[in-house]
C-alpha cells in the first residue's frame, strides 16, 4: 500500500526532516510509527498526503509513484485516504453530520446515500445520536471519533492518523487505537503515527520507528511483532 | 476492488453531481450569508449605492433627451425676404404661406419691430440709430405641421420656402437643439465615466468581501483540501457568494433608483404642468432593469474570481 524507496525530505533552509527511509506497508496492514517528536513522523505522513513532496527517492501509494501526481491530481489521491489529526480538525460552524457528510458531498454522492453512509460511519465510533450536535458541544475523545467517522466514510483503502490519542486520557486511548484495530480487520491499511509507546506495546502491531529522520526499527521488514498480545495481528 | 466497485455505485453520475453539487452550493452559499446578515447586507448596499448613482443619472438623462425630442418638434422656420421686399409683398406671402397644407401657423415680424427689438436687446442702440436706412429684413416665422411618421416633410417645406421669389433665406432653428445635443452627449460621457470608476468600486468591495471570507475560512478550505476537495469545489461557494452579492445588490440599485424616481416624479409632474405639458419622469424599463442586475452579477462574478484566485491559492494545508 505504502511504499517508501531511499526517501529523503529537506525543508527550505537545510533541514533534513527525513533521511532515506525505506518501508513498505503491505495493503491490508497496520502499523505503528513512532519516534520522539522532531524524529520527521509528521513529514512522513505528510509525504504520503501530498502535504509536502520528497527531495529525493520514490514514495509508492497502492501502486502510484506520487512523484508523477500533479498539483491538480492531488485531491484525487486524497480521496483514497483517510486523515485523522491530533486536534481532530472538525469545522465547529457546522453540525457533526455535516462534518462527516464532507468527503461524500466533496466526491458527489447522492443524497439518499449520504445520509446511509454517514449514519453507518457514527454507528461505527459509537455516536449515532450524536448526529445533530455542534462539535463544540462534544467531549475530546468524541470529538476525536467525530474525526475518524469523517476519516472512514468514503471507505479508503488506507487511513492515517497523526497522534490521534495525543491529547486523550489512556482509557479513550486505548478505546481510540482498538477502533483502527477494527477497521483494519475489514481490510483497510492503517498507519498510525504515535509516541504512547505504553499503548502501542499493549496493541499489538508492528512498529516503524524514526529517529533524527532516520529509519530506526521496522517490524514490517524484519517480522518482529511489538511484544504484549502475540503475533494475533503478525505478518499475513 | 469490490470496495472501489461499490463506491462507484453510489456515486451520481458525474454530470449530475456537477448539477447537485452546483444546486446545493448555491444555496449554501446563500445561506452562509445569511448567517451575517449585518455584514452581508452593508456589503450589498454598498454594492447597491454605487450602481443606482449612474444608473439614476443615466435614467435623469434619457428623460432629458426624451423632453428635447418634445421641443425638437416645436421647430420653427425663420424665413427672410430679399431686403427690398415691401410690407405689402410680405402681408402677400404671409396670407400665401397660411394657406400652405404643411404649415401649421405663420407670423410676421416686421423689419422695423424686429430693429427695435435689436436695438433694446443688444444694446447697440445708439449705433443702430447712426443707421440711415434699417438693414434688416421682414422676417416670416412658419410653424411647420409635425408629422412623426413624415419626418422628411420639414425638410422638403424648407426647400419649396427656399425657391420662393421673394425669400433671400428659410432657415430651419435647430441650433439650439444641437447644442443642447452636445450637452447631453457630455453628460452621458460623464455618467459613462463616474459609472466604471463606481464599478471598478463594487469589483473591489466585492473582492475584498470575499478575500475576507476566505481567511475567515481558512480552516474549512485547509480541511476540504486534506480531504479531497479540488480547487473548483472550493473556490465554487465563493464565486456564488460573490454571485449573491451583485445579485442583491442589482435587485436593491434598481429599488433605489425606481424610489428616488418616484419621489422626483411627482415634482416634476408639477413642474411640467406650469409649462401646460403632461410631461412625465420614465424609470427604468424591463430591459434596462435586466441589463442592470446582470451586469452587478457579472461584477460580483468578477470580483469574486479575482479575490480567489489571489487568496485561494496561499492556502494549502500544513
Amino acid at each position: 500500500m505504502i511504499r517508501f524507496d531511499n526517501v529523503s525530505k529537506r525543508y527550505p533552509g537545510g533541514h533534513e526532516a527525513l533521511s532515506n527511509v525505506s518501508f513498505h506497508l503491505p495493503r491490508g496492514e497496520m502499523a505503528y510509527l513512532t519516534g520522539h517528536s522532531g524524529a520527521g513522523k509528521s513529514t512522513l505522513l505528510k509525504l504520503i498526503a501530498l502535504i509536502e513532496r520528497p527531495s529525493r527517492g520514490n514514495l509508492l501509494l497502492d501502486g502510484i509513484n506520487l512523484s508523477s501526481v500533479s498539483n491538480s491530481k492531488i485531491p484525487y489521491v486524497r480521496r483514497n485516504i483517510g486523515i485523522i489529526f491530533q486536534n481532530h480538525h472538525l469545522l465547529y460552524d457546522r453540525p457533526v453530520f455535516d462534518n462527516v457528510a464532507l468527503p461524500l458531498v466533496i466526491a458527489g454522492y447522492q443524497h439518499r446515500e449520504i445520509g446511509k453512509r454517514v449514519r453507518a460511519a457514527l454507528d461505527q465510533v459509537g455516536l449515532l445520536n450524536k448526529e445533530k450536535s455542534m462539535p463544540i458541544t462534544l467531549s475530546g475523545g468524541e470529538q476525536q471519533r467525530v474525526g475518524i467517522a469523517r476519516a472512514i466514510v468514503h471507505k479508503p483503502g488506507l487511513l492515517l492518523a497523526d497522534e490521534p490519542t495525543g491529547n486523550l486520557d489512556p482509557e479513550l486511548s486505548r478505546d481510540i487505537m482498538e477502533l483502527f484495530a477494527r477497521f483494519n480487520q475489514v481490510g483497510v491499511s492503517v498507519l498510525i503515527a504515535s509516541h504512547d509507546l505504553d499503548l502501542i506495546q499493549q496493541m499489538g502491531s508492528p512498529v516503524v520507528s524514526l529517529s533524527n529522520g532516520r529509519l530506526e526499527r521496522d517490524d514490517l521488514a524484519t517480522g518482529r511483532v511489538a511484544s504484549g498480545t502475540g503475533d494475533a495481528d503478525g505478518q499475513g | 476492488m469490490a470496495r472501489a466497485d461499490s463506491n462507484q455505485r453510489a456515486k451520481s453520475s458525474p454530470l449530475k453531481a456537477w448539477g447537485v453539487n452546483h444546486l446545493r452550493t448555491l444555496l449554501a452559499s446563500l445561506g452562509n450569508m445569511s448567517r451575517q446578515p449585518a455584514s452581508s447586507l452593508m456589503t450589498i448596499a454598498v454594492i447597491a449605492i454605487a450602481l443606482a448613482l449612474p444608473s439614476g443619472l443615466l435614467v435623469l438623462l434619457n428623460n432629458a433627451s426624451h423632453l428635447s425630442v418634445g421641443w425638437d418638434n416645436s421647430a420653427q422656420i425663420s424665413v427672410f425676404l430679399q431686403n427690398d421686399a415691401s410690407e405689402k409683398q410680405a402681408q402677400e406671402l404671409l396670407r400665401k404661406l397660411r394657406l400652405y397644407d404643411d404649415i401649421d401657423d405663420a407670423k410676421l415680424i416686421h423689419k422695423d419691430q424686429a430693429l427695435r427689438e435689436f436695438s433694446e436687446i443688444s444694446g447697440f442702440g445708439n449705433a443702430v440709430e447712426a443707421l440711415d436706412n434699417n438693414p434688416l429684413p421682414h422676417v416670416i416665422a412658419v410653424q411647420p405641421k409635425i408629422d412623426p411618421r413624415r419626418p422628411d416633410k420639414i425638410p422638403h417645406l424648407l426647400k419649396q420656402l427656399n425657391e420662393l421669389p421673394q425669400v433671400e433665406l428659410a432657415q430651419l432653428d435647430l441650433q439650439w437643439v444641437k447644442r443642447l445635443f452636445a450637452m447631453l452627449e457630455i453628460a452621458q460621457r460623464g455618467i459613462w465615466i463616474i459609472g466604471s470608476l463606481l464599478g471598478i468600486a463594487v469589483l473591489l468591495v466585492v473582492g475584498n468581501t470575499i478575500r475576507l471570507d476566505i481567511q475567515n475560512r481558512r480552516e474549512e478550505i485547509e480541511v476540504t483540501k486534506l480531504i479531497g476537495g479540488t480547487d473548483a469545489f472550493i473556490r465554487r461557494p465563493f464565486l456564488y457568494t460573490g454571485f449573491w452579492y451583485g445579485f442583491a445588490g442589482g435587485l436593491l440599485a434598481w429599488l433605489l433608483t425606481s424610489l428616488s424616481i418616484g419621489l422626483l416624479d411627482n415634482s416634476v409632474t408639477q413642474l411640467a404642468s406650469l409649462y401646460n405639458s403632461g410631461y412625465q419622469l420614465s424609470g427604468l424599463n424591463f430591459r434596462e432593469t435586466i441589463s442592470l442586475i446582470g451586469f452587478s452579477c457579472c461584477l460580483g462574478l468578477v470580483g469574486s474570481w479575482i479575490a480567489v484566485g489571489r487568496h485561494l491559492s496561499e492556502i494549502e494545508p500544513s
